[in-house]
């Protein structure tokens, strides 16, 4: 019964994230659009997107490797599993002892890896503009990413999800200086990874500027609806991974009963309805940077999350 | 012991006989053939040996009223294990990559030889019979760097291998000399007591200048990536995944057993090289286009991760926190027997690529995974593992490192808690700076478009070597998804090096790796590994269920102006160059600069950019000049006349009576 039920909860979780990451995506475009004054497209066209996408035929460049066809599924797998282990609604997962959050970011960084190469694959020069550029940015954001990673493990005394997600339930965490900072580098990592403004413009293909849209240039079809939901469930476990550190509220231990599933569900959803508009006026008010201005925004970043961790070596009440 | 014994015996017969056959047309394949068998029997013996008692024998070799000291525990199987894994596959690799060699009576007989000399070490405990062994796996090793010895360059990097090795045999030499004090007990059993402990840090400074110098640590791994690339690919294999590690052993047979207890500064001195040998080592291997330099200098990244798990280990045994310490001493063992496996898989992955097209260099590659689909995959498995991620090998030694990192705050001495937390952030800037470096040295030399005709007419290589690296690539799955067995395997070594144990992890449910507690962080490999497997497996099956199957070939997009040459794809120096202004304006004060002609000037414009080599334009050669200056004023004394050179006698010998007479 007990094993039904937590396998039940973790395959909810993962349902969960695959079905509410379009919405997500689609919802932060509809209140970007808002906010610049236009009607936008509505919250469900990432779906009608995805369809559309996988409807069509492959057009695979003449010389793409078998790399090439792999990586959008390797790309997808990876995300996907880290998404699954973020807790959404539920602390404890089943599954979630085998892999903590340090494990999560090299899930991710197995991502951008495959893609990275599928980028340089057929040997373009926009592909090699935007692997090189991502790497670039991923060699400083993820390791501003352990280090807050290392800042949240020295307070909760765990690298564990669940167990850093319950800890700061608990009133004694208090509001401390190196969670503000930790708090700051993680959204800069945030917004870098998921390739928002001010870093890269998801919703632009000009030519000289882009990153992410530069690496996946020549994928169509099948295989581009698959780099797409990869993104944007990177986007929801983003989202996911502040809500449930930084906002611990209504999430279900593994003693529960089951009604209060209904209600950590409706509180998730109320943090994405929360986080969304949030990125979204964040994106509206900032200007595209250029890409060179990008190690300083994300020097910030990796600066911040080792003066939260050095702030812990120095006093554990800090 | 007897096995060991034995299998170093006919590796040297091996070696004497090489110079013999070396002309017959089948000597390569008979000597790498019985190389791979004794290898192959010296690993099972070492690999079931850790966790057995020690054993102990003295030969009447070598000095008359010393012999020659043996010893054999599990620190040393662990190491021998490692070496002869790394022995046995090198072999195998050879039986094929061998026929490519043009001069193989250069090569044959120093290679068993090599094999014995880095065994000998590991099992000799007397300080005269390491030395020895030292230097003639030092001397094996220099001979085949310089067998290729018509190439100006590889005569170079063996004159600076030569340099280095003797400088740190120097340092080794005068670190026991210190250890045996004054009555000169220089069998180690006798050393644990003999040495005064108020030197114990110059023994530290000495045995990590000797060691270290091997290894390949900040600022003496210059020779690194000139020595290791000019050898043979499958000898570089074995000088870049193995020989360094002979040289941790030392490192840790000297500090963490001879030198008795540690004082805590010691970690911070060890955190702090080891942190920028880290760093610098990956920085330089960004900026590198020649494959095989690149992977030395990723040695060099890897010698500073071990470095950063003996430097913890070290900080807190000297705390007595015995528990942190062996997780720490762990991780740095675990990354010792990854990074040789590994290490090996790329190095033979190059040599394919060397034998197949004749080019080093990745900006003449490209392309490769259309003619060579095995060995990139191959490699791409060695990448992956070495850049940390999931569920392959590498990542599990770095995960455990941080885990160690993570213990730090408990440490008492300020200096500790501000440079563990340091030497963290090195280890995941180097970690993600592997990981980009790693995609710009699979992309470029096996992706895109051929960049030269050699490329385009490469040949899948033979079977010898591919088997030998689908045995390193399964065996880098395998210490992912199931780690615990080899902690468990190490733990006797870490039990008789810091007295101390990482918890059984053996029967752990679906083998998860718990250092500490679950609560506090578990990782399980074989779970990861399945779920990714599972999950792109249903994504598969549902697109092909239900998404359109067809597919058509058609010339690339790139954004409507697809290039007729494979010139315009991005190259290595071009994939680095986000990375280089970020990093090297400080690290190499690398600085661009851009020639534009006049107006209505129709020639091309030009990009320079220029970078140093901090280390060795510090050091090295300012060090260089000197000692050029000095011999050439020392020089006049060659042509003296004879009573010239009878008054110099006379005048030494009145300076040093003067000596004695003032001292007493």
């Amino acid at each position: 019964m007990e094993l039904m039920r937590d396998l039940a909860v973790q395959g909810v979780q993962m349902a969960l994230v695959l079905a509410l990451a379009p919405l997500l995506t689609g919802f932060v475009r509809k209140c970007r659009a808002h906010f610049q004054r236009r009607q936008g497209a509505s919250v469900v066209q990432p779906y009608r997107d995805l369809a559309r996408l996988l409807r069509k035929d492959v057009v695979l460049a003449e010389n793409a490797s078998w790399l090439f066809r792999a990586a959008p599924y390797l790309v997808f797998a990876s995300t996907w599993v880290a998404a699954a282990l973020v807790p959404t609604f539920a602390v404890g997962l089943m599954f979630s002892w085998s892999a903590d959050l340090i494990a999560i970011i090299a899930l991710l960084g197995s991502a951008r890896f495959f893609l990275a190469l599928a980028g340089l694959d057929v040997g373009t020069s926009f592909g090699g503009i935007g692997s090189s550029r991502e790497v670039m940015i991923a060699s400083l954001a993820e390791p501003a990413m352990i280090m807050t990673v290392f800042t949240l493990a020295l307070i909760a005394g765990s690298t564990q999800l669940s167990t850093i997600a319950e800890t700061m339930t608990f009133a004694h965490v208090g509001l401390r200086v190196s969670l503000g900072l930790a708090l700051v580098a993680l959204i800069l990592v945030a917004v870098a990874e998921n390739g928002r403004i001010p870093i890269d413009n998801p919703s632009t293909h000009l030519e000289l500027t882009m990153v992410h849209e530069a690496m996946v240039l020549e994928y169509s079809g099948r295989h581009l609806a698959m780099i797409e939901l990869a993104a944007q469930l990177k986007l929801l476990l983003y989202f996911s991974l502040t809500g449930c550190v930084f906002a611990p509220f209504g999430l279900v231990g593994p003693e529960s009963p089951p009604w209060v599933y209904g209600t950590a569900i409706a509180a998730y959803a109320s943090k994405l309805a929360i986080g969304a508009p949030l990125l979204a006026l964040f994106e509206t008010t900032t200007a595209k940077m250029r890409v060179f201005r990008v190690p300083g925004f994300l020097g910030a970043a990796l600066m911040l999350g080792f003066l939260g961790t050095l702030l812990l070596f120095v006093s554990r009440s800090l | 012991m007897a096995i060991s014994f034995s299998g170093i015996v006919a590796l040297l017969i091996l070696s004497l006989a090489a110079p013999a056959i070396a002309k017959w047309r089948i000597a390569s394949p008979t000597i790498y053939g019985a190389a791979l068998v004794i290898s192959a029997v010296l690993f099972v013996n070492a690999a079931l040996r850790v966790g057995s008692p020690a054993a102990d024998c003295v030969l009447p070799l070598g000095l008359p009223w010393l012999g020659a000291h043996f010893h054999f525990d599990s620190l040393a199987a662990f190491f021998l294990a490692v070496t002869n894994l790394g022995g046995a596959v090198a072999s195998l690799y050879a039986i094929g990559y061998g026929r490519h060699e043009s001069a193989p009576g250069r090569v044959l007989p120093f290679f068993p030889a090599f094999l014995a000399g880095m065994n000998l070490v590991v099992l000799t405990a007397d300080a005269f019979s390491f030395l020895l062994a030292w230097e003639f796996m030092s001397l094996s090793s220099w001979g085949l760097v310089v067998s290729h010895h018509r190439n100006s360059d590889n005569v170079r990097a063996g004159y600076i291998y030569l340099v280095m090795a003797s400088f740190g045999t120097l340092c080794l030499l005068l670190a026991f000399g210190l250890l045996a004090g004054s009555d000169g007990s220089y069998a180690f059993d006798a050393m644990h007591s003999a040495h005064d402990h108020t030197l114990a840090a110059l023994i530290l400074v000495l045995v990590l200048l000797g060691a270290g110098s091997k290894a390949g640590l900040v600022p003496l791994h210059v020779w690194l990536p000139l020595a290791h690339p000019a050898a043979p690919s499958h000898v570089s294999a074995l000088m870049s995944g193995i020989m360094t590690k002979i040289a941790v052993y030392a490192f840790i047979r000297v500090v963490f057993d001879l030198l008795g207890p540690p004082d805590w500064w010691w970690g911070v001195l060890l955190l702090g090289i080891a942190a920028a040998t880290t760093v610098l080592g990956v920085l330089q291997a960004l900026m590198e286009h020649d494959l095989k330099r690149l992977l030395a200098y990723h040695t060099v990244e890897n010698i500073g991760i071990i470095f950063i798990g003996l430097g913890l280990a070290l900080a807190f045994r000297a705390n007595g926190m015995v528990f942190a310490a062996a997780l720490a001493f762990t991780a740095a063992l675990l990354h010792v027997l990854n990074h040789s496996v590994f290490k090996s898989l790329l190095f033979f992955g190059s040599g394919a690529v060397l034998s197949a097209t004749g080019e080093r260099d990745m900006e003449r590659l490209g392309g490769l995974i259309h003619r060579m689909p095995q060995t990139a995959f191959l490699f791409l498995v060695g990448a992956a593992a070495i850049s940390a991620l999931p569920p392959l090998n590498g990542f599990v030694s770095e995960w455990l490192t941080f885990q160690a990192v993570l213990l730090s705050p408990a440490l008492p001495q300020w200096g500790l808690r501000l440079i563990a937390p340091t030497a963290g952030a090195a280890l995941a800037l180097a970690a993600a700076l592997a990981a980009a470096c790693f995609v710009k040295a699979f992309g470029v030399t096996f992706l895109g478009r051929p960049r030269t005709e050699r490329a385009n007419t490469a040949q899948e290589t033979d079977r010898f070597s591919r088997s030998a690296m689908i045995a390193l690539a399964a065996i880098c799955l395998l210490l992912g998804i199931l780690p615990g067995l080899a902690i468990d395997w190490i733990s006797p070594a870490t039990v008789e090096m810091v007295h101390g144990q990482m918890p059984v992890q053996r029967f752990l449910p679906w083998q998860t790796i718990i250092p500490i507690a679950q609560s506090r962080s578990s990782y399980n490999g074989l779970l990861v590994f399945l779920f990714i497997a599972a999950s792109a497996c249903l994504a598969a099956a549902a697109i092909h269920r239900f998404a359109s199957h067809r597919l058509r070939r058609a010339p690339a997009w790139d954004c409507g102006t697809p290039s007729t040459t494979p010139l315009t794809q991005y190259t290595a120096s071009s994939f680095a160059q986000p990375i280089r202004r970020v990093f090297g304006s400080v690290v190499f004060r690398a600085r661009e600069c851009v020639h534009m002609p006049a107006p209505g000037n129709t020639s091309a414009a030009r990009l320079e950019v220029e970078m140093h080599d901090i280390p060795w334009e510090a050091i090295y050669a300012p060090l260089a000049y000197g000692v050029s200056f000095l011999s050439e004023r020392l020089n006049a004394l060659q042509f003296l006349s004879i009573r010239q050179y009878l008054s110099f006698v006379f005048l030494a010998l009145v300076f040093l009576l003067l000596v004695i007479a003032i001292w007493s």
